[in-house]
């Protein structure tokens, strides 16, 4: 354990702690921008220096070890002074639509430029323009608002090791972007959103949807696998426009794009909510299936990301009538009997999901075993 | 666009077996390409990329980084003047402007239409005691003039 | 034989010399033993080629040699035995000479960098030896702590105190690295030291490598000195042959090699985190500093990165002794250190002068004072990351120290002698330029607050300045120093904050009057003919691309306002200087 005084308060955290750390323990804020608790730190932010008795010049507390009987000020007039020029370095080369902004209110560089009561800017000149869009699906980059804070750079690396993005070009022209500033074509986590600071990237299917105010945070696990991810629907009159995830969660806040941007079958027309019970003859089937096949992503680029209705069953209510639950466990049953009579319980196979969860899965094996009474129960994960 | 033909992988992998597949020798793996071929093709670096399991993304961040790099094709004859201190106080900018107009050379472009010449500037070749100092293909010229400089412009053109 | 000398037709004017001996051989090599050598840079660059003829153990230099004179010299001095008088150097260059103390220049330009066993004919590799036969590191260290030496690189941190520190770290595997990464604009004493004696170079890293425990090397050199990358090549595979690198040198157990790595022209590679991120094959940015390099450097491990300079001094420290080099300097700084004079000065070239010799010794008695009688204004030191001394401080001496109470840095040893017609509004521009866009982009005040600073300057050239422009730059430029993650961003604005300091008078005119009284900035100034000077040469109208001048032959010409592109081709060929 080191001990060391942070602004008057002692305090003994543990050897290799970097003094941000060791001041969040203390509940003093400092402000960054580039900064994330599970990534390597990068000190290029600048806003989070502190002073640091016997070194003649402000230091980053994130890139700063602590050591014993160091003396931290991480307020001063001084370093108040420096953050603020930061500020307002970064917002003289940063659009000035916080009013259509996707992240407005939700944004750490407006809430800095809040705190310290940035309207008139001392610093005018050039801005980045980026006329080329990102053609891919899912996320929206818009690099004239990236602060270069690397985060994103840092988190397709280390967290979900794709490196899909890196910082090219140098000083004034650094830009992030995929190898020759491509289209992005990588996993689709989404981990960068997540960790953006500024409205440089959000979901393309966010747009349009709503102010942070307006949206509503419904914990919930997601459905898609056994991992069961934790997650947070946001939810605006009853629709929900975004995923996303706390940190202190199982998932650590990560998904995976089937949990951050998959979530267009909640609120799809072509979803099954009760039952149906088949009414015409077999042989007079007349289903027919109309599925969306997904032939390049250029099909993506001028509907909306993930369509809804173009894909699924036309199922005429000449083919089916709604049921209750309660009649179709019955008739489920009943046919179920009837072939185990007629054909032996080996006529019958079960297929769970991987959807499910253990738990669910346990219990579909054990009715399939002890119920049914045969050993066909497979699972769709194996195939 | 250059194509990654059996003659070219020949040449890519010439380069690759030169170094140990690590990610430290990214660099010197590109200057080499550039040796070979005038400049870095993106075919290349999506070649090496697959061979030594290091993401473009990685590859595209060094190219860009570095003023030595470069991703296109560049002229037949290369001038390259020093803009270091000594040659900018003995005026190197006058060099500059005056290749420029004489070379028509597009504002922000190194390279003329034809593909004939490229102009770049660099920041020091250290030979300031000769200041002004262009090079012409290799050949270093001390002391400048505008005057010789035309000299040897306007030579060239005749050889052609 | 430098970049400078091949550049003035050095390797014609060696051809012409085997040429001319050859076909005058019988004569000369029947009478008098006759051999040639190429030597490393001299110095005194502006008089390429120097010859020096050795007849009879007399030296006879000839300046501004063309292979058209070869034959000449040839047949009178070396055969007839009278020296060409018309040709050799005059005063000047022995005054250049005289007032320097050369230690690591001592063997340059006297030994032949490609041939080990000339270096060996100095006493090369005598300090190695005698650091791994009779010495052991703890004791070599204190020889290096004892002689003061301090960076050549910029910073000026102790050697000594950087080797025991990472002596003292205890790991596995250690590096030491030779930066060769020469970027500031104006300095090329690596170049010149690395192309003269690449050897020194790579005896004071096998004592170093000895000193901190390290068993490999690397020479981070940039890829624009191919003579050097060279000449250190061949000197690499020399050493290896004599074993002086590679396994067990020497039968004391040490085990060290160096390898090359060319840097791909990025100024903030000179950083040593940004230097190692780049041997990393990485992005040169630069990190935060602690760790330092000395704990954990190249792929992790203790390394120590010193300068080609730094490294060039150690076998002759060791070899003379500590408190040889000590007796050169003053109390803080000692030793010598090599400078690069260029600029508005007679005698351009490498110098090297003992650490405290003042300013006014360095441009006048070396340097010959300025060109066509025209006044001294500044004198620009440390590059991109130094400040400007005006002509009022010229007494000042030069070291650590008393440079940086008056705002500027010894640095790398860039030494650039401004006259009356240089601009220090356009000067402060011209490095901003530079650093704005060799900054890496990582850190905001360097990423950002440069190219604030660089619009602001060149808003001033343009004579669109305003009122409280200078404060603002002022303002600006502290912030950026206090905050900027490495050293190229915490410098960047000094050449901004010292003219500013000592030449306020010359922003107020461009901003106030949107006058330029250097008549540099080119907004500022229109470019018109003195009907009552001009003699019709047509000189001038040669000379212009953007066909401005027109007039007839032994008349007035006349410069067209609206086509003039203001290259300033015309003033240069200009033959009838008036002033």
């Amino acid at each position: 354990m080191v001990t060391l005084t942070l602004d008057g308060i002692k305090i003994s955290v543990p050897d290799g702690t970097s003094v941000l750390d060791a001041a969040r323990q203390c509940d003093i804020s400092i402000p960054t921008l580039c900064h994330h608790p599970k990534l390597t730190p990068h000190g290029g932010c600048r806003l989070c220096i502190v002073e640091i008795k016997g070194m003649f010049r402000p230091v980053t507390s994130c890139t700063t070890p602590v050591s014993e009987g160091m003396e931290v000020a991480t307020k001063s007039p001084a370093l108040e002074k420096l953050r603020r020029t930061i500020i307002e370095l970064i917002l003289s080369d940063h659009p000035n639509d916080c009013m259509i902004c996707e992240m407005a209110g939700d944004c750490t560089l407006q809430e800095l430029a809040y705190f310290y009561g940035i309207r008139e800017n001392r610093f005018e000149g050039e801005r980045r323009i980026y006329a080329k869009k990102d053609g891919n699906p899912l996320i929206e980059r818009d690099m004239e608002k990236c602060i270069l804070c690397n985060k994103c750079v840092r988190v397709c690396d280390e967290i979900q090791g794709v490196k899909a993005i890196d910082v090219a070009y140098r000083g004034f022209k650094s830009k992030v972007c995929p190898p020759y500033e491509r289209d992005l074509n990588c996993e689709f986590c989404g981990q960068c959103i997540r960790v953006c600071p500024t409205g440089a990237l959000t979901g393309k299917n966010w747009a349009l949807k709503g102010r942070q105010k307006d949206i509503k945070g419904i914990d919930t696990i997601c459905p898609y696998c056994g991992c069961g991810c934790s997650l947070t629907l946001n939810v605006r009159k009853n629709e929900i426009v975004r995923v996303t995830s706390k940190e202190d969660t199982i998932n650590e806040g990560w998904l995976c794009p089937k949990g951050t941007f998959g979530y267009h079958f909640v609120s799809s027309p072509d979803r099954l909510t009760k039952p149906l019970i088949r009414i015409a003859p077999k042989n007079s089937n007349k289903l027919q299936v109309t599925s969306y096949k997904l032939k390049n992503r250029k099909d993506f680029k001028d509907s909306s990301p993930l369509p809804t209705g173009q894909a699924g069953v036309t199922r005429p209510s000449s083919l089916f009538r709604e049921a209750s639950w309660d009649e179709a466990f019955d008739l489920i049953a009943k046919k179920f009997k009837g072939i185990k009579e007629k054909h032996g319980p080996d006529a019958i196979a079960g297929l769970s999901s991987a959807r499910c969860t253990n738990e669910e899965n346990y219990l579909f094996q054990k009715f399939i075993r002890a119920a049914v009474g045969t050993n066909n129960v497979d699972h769709c994960a194996r195939l | 666009m250059l194509e990654i033909s059996t003659d070219n992988e020949l040449k890519l992998n010439d380069i690759l077996n030169r170094y140990t597949a690590e990610e430290g020798n990214i660099i010197s793996l590109l200057q080499d390409t550039q040796d070979v071929f005038g400049y870095i093709p993106e075919k290349s670096v999506g070649w090496f990329s697959k061979k030594l399991d290091i993401p473009e993304s990685r590859f595209y961040g060094v190219i860009t980084f570095y003023a030595q790099f470069h991703m296109h094709p560049r002229g037949r004859n290369l001038i390259t003047a020093c803009c270091g201190t000594a040659c900018h106080v003995r005026g190197s900018d006058r060099l500059i402007n005056s290749i420029q107009t004489e070379l028509k050379l597009p504002e922000g472009k190194e390279t003329t239409e034809d593909g004939e010449y490229t102009l770049e500037k660099v920041a020091c070749v250290g030979a300031c005691s000769i200041a002004p100092v262009v090079i012409i293909n290799k050949k270093v010229f001390g002391e400048m003039t505008i005057n010789r400089l035309m000299k040897e412009l306007k030579g060239k053109k005749v050889e052609e | 034989m430098g970049t400078g000398g091949m550049a003035a037709g050095g390797s014609e004017v060696m051809e012409a010399f085997n040429r001319e001996i050859s076909e005058a051989g019988i004569e000369a090599s029947v009478e008098k033993f006759c051999s040639m050598h190429k030597v490393g840079c001299r110095g005194l660059c502006a008089k390429d080629v120097l010859v020096d003829v050795i007849v009879g153990g007399k030296k006879t230099t000839y300046q501004y040699t063309k292979p058209g004179m070869v034959s000449r010299i040839v047949k009178e001095h070396l055969i007839k035995g009278e020296p060409v008088a018309d040709w050799m150097v005059g005063e000047d260059y022995y005054s250049f000479h005289d007032k320097q103390t050369k230690v690591v220049l001592s063997d340059c330009g006297n030994i032949d960098p490609e041939k080990i066993e000339s270096y060996f004919a100095v006493g090369g590799y005598e300090a190695a030896k005698k650091v791994l036969t009779s010495l052991s590191p703890e004791q070599t260290i204190d020889i290096i702590k004892k002689s003061g030496l301090r960076g050549r690189g910029g910073a000026g941190f102790s050697t000594g105190t950087k080797w025991e520190i990472c002596r003292n770290t205890k790991a596995a595997q250690k590096y030491i690295i030779c930066n060769a990464d020469e970027g500031d604009p104006g300095a090329f004493m690596d170049r010149s030291v690395i192309e003269g004696n690449p050897h020194a170079v790579i005896e004071g890293m096998i004592i170093g490598a000895y000193s901190i425990g390290a068993t490999k090397g690397y020479v981070y050199i940039r890829a624009e000195y191919p003579l050097a990358v060279e000449r250190l090549r061949m000197a690499l595979a020399q050493a290896r042959g004599k074993n002086w690198l590679g396994k067990n040198i020497l039968r004391s157990g040490l085990d060290f090699d160096i390898k090359i790595k060319l840097g791909a022209g990025a100024f903030v590679c000179g950083e040593e985190t940004a230097l190692i991120a780049s041997i990393e094959g990485q992005r040169g940015m630069p990190r935060a500093k602690p760790p330092f390099p000395v704990h954990s450097g190249l792929w992790g491990k203790p390394t120590v990165i010193n300068n080609v300079e730094t490294l060039a001094n150690i076998p002759y420290i060791i070899r003379k002794g500590a408190d040889w080099f000590a007796s050169f300097g003053t109390e803080k700084s000692k030793g010598t250190k090599v400078f690069a004079l260029t600029g508005k000065v007679k005698n351009t070239g490498l110098i090297e002068v003992p650490m405290g010799m003042p300013l006014k010794e360095i441009v006048y008695d070396i340097g010959g004072g300025t060109n066509k009688g025209r006044t001294l204004k500044a004198v620009q030191t440390g590059g991109p990351s130094g400040g400007c001394i005006p002509s009022e401080l010229i007494d000042i001496n030069v070291d650590f120290e008393s440079l940086a109470k008056v705002g500027s840095i010894v640095g790398s040893g860039g030494m650039v002698v401004l006259d009356n017609t240089d601009c220090m509004v356009n000067i402060a521009k011209f490095f901003l330029e530079f650093t704005q866009a060799e900054s890496c982009g990582k850190c905001v005040p360097c990423r950002v607050g440069t190219k604030r600073l660089l619009e602001i300057l060149s808003r001033i050239t343009q004579g669109k300045g305003k009122e409280g422009d200078i404060e603002l730059l002022e303002d600006l430029s502290h912030d950026i120093k206090a905050s900027s993650l490495c050293g190229l961003g915490q410098t960047a604005p000094n050449p901004v904050l010292s003219t500013i300091r000592y030449f306020r008078n010359e922003y107020e005119a461009h901003i106030k009057e949107s006058r330029c009284p250097a008549a540099v900035c080119k907004d500022l100034i229109e470019y018109s003919i003195l009907a009552d000077f001009c003699k019709g040469c047509g000189a001038c109208m040669r000379v212009c691309s953007s066909k401005a001048i027109t007039g007839e032959k032994k008349k007035p010409h006349s410069i067209a306002a609206d086509v003039c592109v203001k290259c300033g081709a015309c003033y240069d060929v200009w033959v009838f200087k008036i002033w």
